[in-house]
């Protein structure tokens, strides 16, 4: 570390603050907006002095939406639901199909490996929208429509070039020669893959697979047009809030909060990892 | 039957790059064998392919009288030292040296026992309990080393060993490993590009270039009766000097004339008649002759010093002689300037003769080679 002296100190702290106050600027400004009602989100000038209120979440959580004109049923707690089965799935899928596969490039230079790597990297290229037409065809063809199943198959396209690519770029950071003197003792292949690669990639894998449960979290378009209100995750969930009478703000507002709070707490919980997993993996890959 | 044998295998990666070319090696139980050459000769590709990290391209090789090479790794009963170490970062080196161990189902008191011997052996003890991470290169190195010693393996492969330790290590290791492996009873080979390591550890050195055997002998038999001239100029520290020669043969006198009118003149009695006429046939010659041999002594021909070095305890003088450099070893201080005029002599004992074409050699001190 550089000296430096106390006006240094000081100038690199307010831009921090500046920085951190851009970024948490809109969350901070939802968190507000859910503690209140639409009358006082809606006035104008805004102020962010108000009496809290947390009628929004208690509507969400009882599935009952009590607006000025009408009441009707919501179920956003299944939506939710559904947001943790749909991502935590499709993570497990891909982490099953893409761990191996991932070492098997890294490792094994075969005909066509790279071209093969590519070519799932490349899923990531295509517009979701151009996929999903003839998609939802052959879905309600073969009866996939509306299964959990059948979203957790098309989210591979989110998650597996994620984790593919990045524990990928893990294995290879591994000297192969780790493994041989594991091999050489007596061990198996598979043995050598379980009881060596996997614990020290196990940092990359852990990354990987956070960042694809964010982006599978986060998804909104597969959801839309291939699942039916039962199977909707929070996503597309919240569209139900624009009522014929009007935008529920507020209950938006607790609704997105609610939606964030597991992703938040998971990335909190695996922070160190996700930053060494994305500088040490993804860039060598 | 030998113990370990390697019939013509071939190493070529991608279907370009010819690694190891038709190699033949027989090596008996017990025996210290050193691969020895410069980097990208081979001899790591043939370790690799007896530990069976890379397949054979053709050829065969057998450990104890089985055929190995299509078995995995783990079933060939082989121990191995890597050269980037290759220690398992979550463990400490106690744990890593065990480790090798596990398939053997010991005791834990047993197990233990023998990491504190090898660990004593290779000067570890004190740090067993440290991770990997935070020892340095050349004890990593040297848990690797244990690590592969501690095992009771049919063969011991050890991928330049000792390259990180500092000299005093290096030499003190030397003596304890040879010792180590004799008392055992165990068969190593050992992959190196030092000479001296090769020298002092090995029986027998197998000297390599571009993927092909040049010789596998005894140390002293490398020295004084080099198969061609890259083992001739490979092994030696300073490399045997060399000169393109024109045999004459008039009846008493032999005489090998060199660049720039420089001629060694002999009584043709030193030299045996079949040498003579193999000679006498024209084909050209260069000759070789070994700095610890060119003495500096009166009536020699003349050469001029290019540069005199004091290495502390030897003297190496260099010196512009029939149109290339030769050099002299003495084991005094010579008091001699660039520029100075000195006569250099050589005996006919000490010249290896090689066929200027093929590069094998005719003789050696006279002898037929």
């Amino acid at each position: 570390m550089t000296h430096q002296s106390p006006l240094e100190r000081l100038l690199r702290g307010l831009a921090l603050v500046l920085v951190v106050c851009f970024f948490i600027f809109p969350i901070l400004w939802i968190v507000l907006m859910s503690f209140q009602t639409n009358e006082t989100i809606l006035r104008s000038p805004p102020s962010v002095v108000f009496r809290p209120t947390v009628s929004n979440y208690a509507a969400i959580i009882s599935g009952h939406l009590d607006s000025n004109v009408a009441s009707m049923g919501i179920e956003f707690m299944r939506n939710l639901m559904n947001s943790v089965i749909l991502s935590a799935g499709s993570v497990a899928l891909s982490l099953v199909l893409g761990v191996p596969a991932a070492y098997a490039f890294a490792r094994h230079k075969f005909r066509g490996s790279e071209d093969i790597a590519f070519t799932l990297l490349s899923f990531r290229f295509a517009p979701p929208l151009l996929v999903l037409l003839p998609l939802t065809l052959y879905f309600q063809q073969i009866g996939l429509a509306d299964t959990y199943l059948g979203l957790i198959w098309v989210y591979q396209l989110i998650c597996l070039p994620l984790i593919l690519w990045i524990v990928r770029g893990y294995f290879e950071d591994i000297s192969p020669d780790i493994e041989h003197a594991y091999r050489i003792a007596g061990h198996s292949w598979f043995s050598t893959f379980c009881r060596i690669s996997l614990p020290l990639a196990g940092p990359g894998i852990a990354a990987a697979a956070l960042l694809a449960f964010i982006f599978a979290w986060n998804n909104f378009v597969f959801a839309l047009v291939l699942a039916s209100a039962d199977k909707q995750p929070v996503t597309v969930g919240a569209l139900a809030f624009v009522t014929a009478s009007g935008i529920q703000y507020g209950q938006i507002a607790a609704a997105v909060v609610l939606s964030i709070l597991p992703v938040l707490a998971l990335a909190l919980y695996a922070q160190r990892y996700l930053v060494e997993g994305l500088s040490l993996g993804a860039v060598k890959g | 039957m030998s113990y370990l044998e390697i019939a013509s295998v071939n190493k070529i990666y991608g279907g370009k790059v010819h690694a190891v070319k038709a190699l033949d090696l027989a090596i008996g139980q017990g025996e210290i064998v050193a691969l020895l050459g410069s980097s990208g000769c081979g001899k790591t590709s043939t370790l690799r392919m007896i530990a069976g990290f890379e397949e054979v391209s053709s050829g065969r090789i057998s450990l104890g009288g089985q055929e190995v090479h299509r078995l995995p790794p783990g079933r060939r009963g082989v121990a191995m030292a890597f050269e980037g170490y290759s220690l398992y970062p979550p463990l400490t080196l106690r744990e890593n040296i065990a480790f090798a161990l596990k398939g053997e189902k010991l005791a834990a008191s047993e197990v233990a026992a023998r990491v504190e011997e090898v660990a004593h052996l290779v000067e570890i003890t004190a740090i067993l309990d440290r991770y990997p991470s935070s020892v340095s290169g050349g004890q990593q190195q040297r848990a690797s080393l244990a690590r592969a010693l501690i095992r009771r393996a049919a063969l011991h492969l050890l991928d330049e060993p000792m390259g990180q330790l500092e000299p005093q290590l290096r030499a003190l290791l030397r003596g304890r490993i040879k010792h180590f492996i004799r008392e055992r009873g165990l068969t190593a080979i050992l992959v190196t590009h030092d000479q001296t390591e090769a020298n002092a550890l090995a029986d027998r050195i197998a000297v390599m270039e571009n993927g092909e055997l040049q010789q596998f002998d005894t140390p002293a038999a490398l020295k004084e009766r080099p198969a061609n001239l890259f083992t001739g100029t490979f092994i030696g520290e300073p490399p045997m000097n060399v000169f393109d020669a024109e045999p004459q043969d008039s009846g008493g006198r032999l005489a090998f004339r060199l660049g720039e009118g420089a001629s060694l003149d002999y009584d043709a009695g030193a030299f045996p008649g079949a040498l003579r006429e193999r000679l006498a046939a024209g084909r050209g010659i260069t000759l070789g002759v070994r700095p610890h041999a060119v003495r500096i002594a009166e009536g020699g021909l003349t050469a001029q010093v290019a540069a005199n070095q004091w290495l502390g305890d030897q003297t190496h003088i260099s010196a512009g002689f029939a149109g290339g450099t030769i050099v002299s070893v003495r084991h005094d201080r010579a008091d001699l300037r660039q520029g100075d005029r000195i006569p250099i002599a050589i005996a006919p004992a000490d010249l290896h003769i090689f066929d200027r074409a093929t590069g094998r050699a005719i003789s050696h001190g006279g002898q037929l080679a």
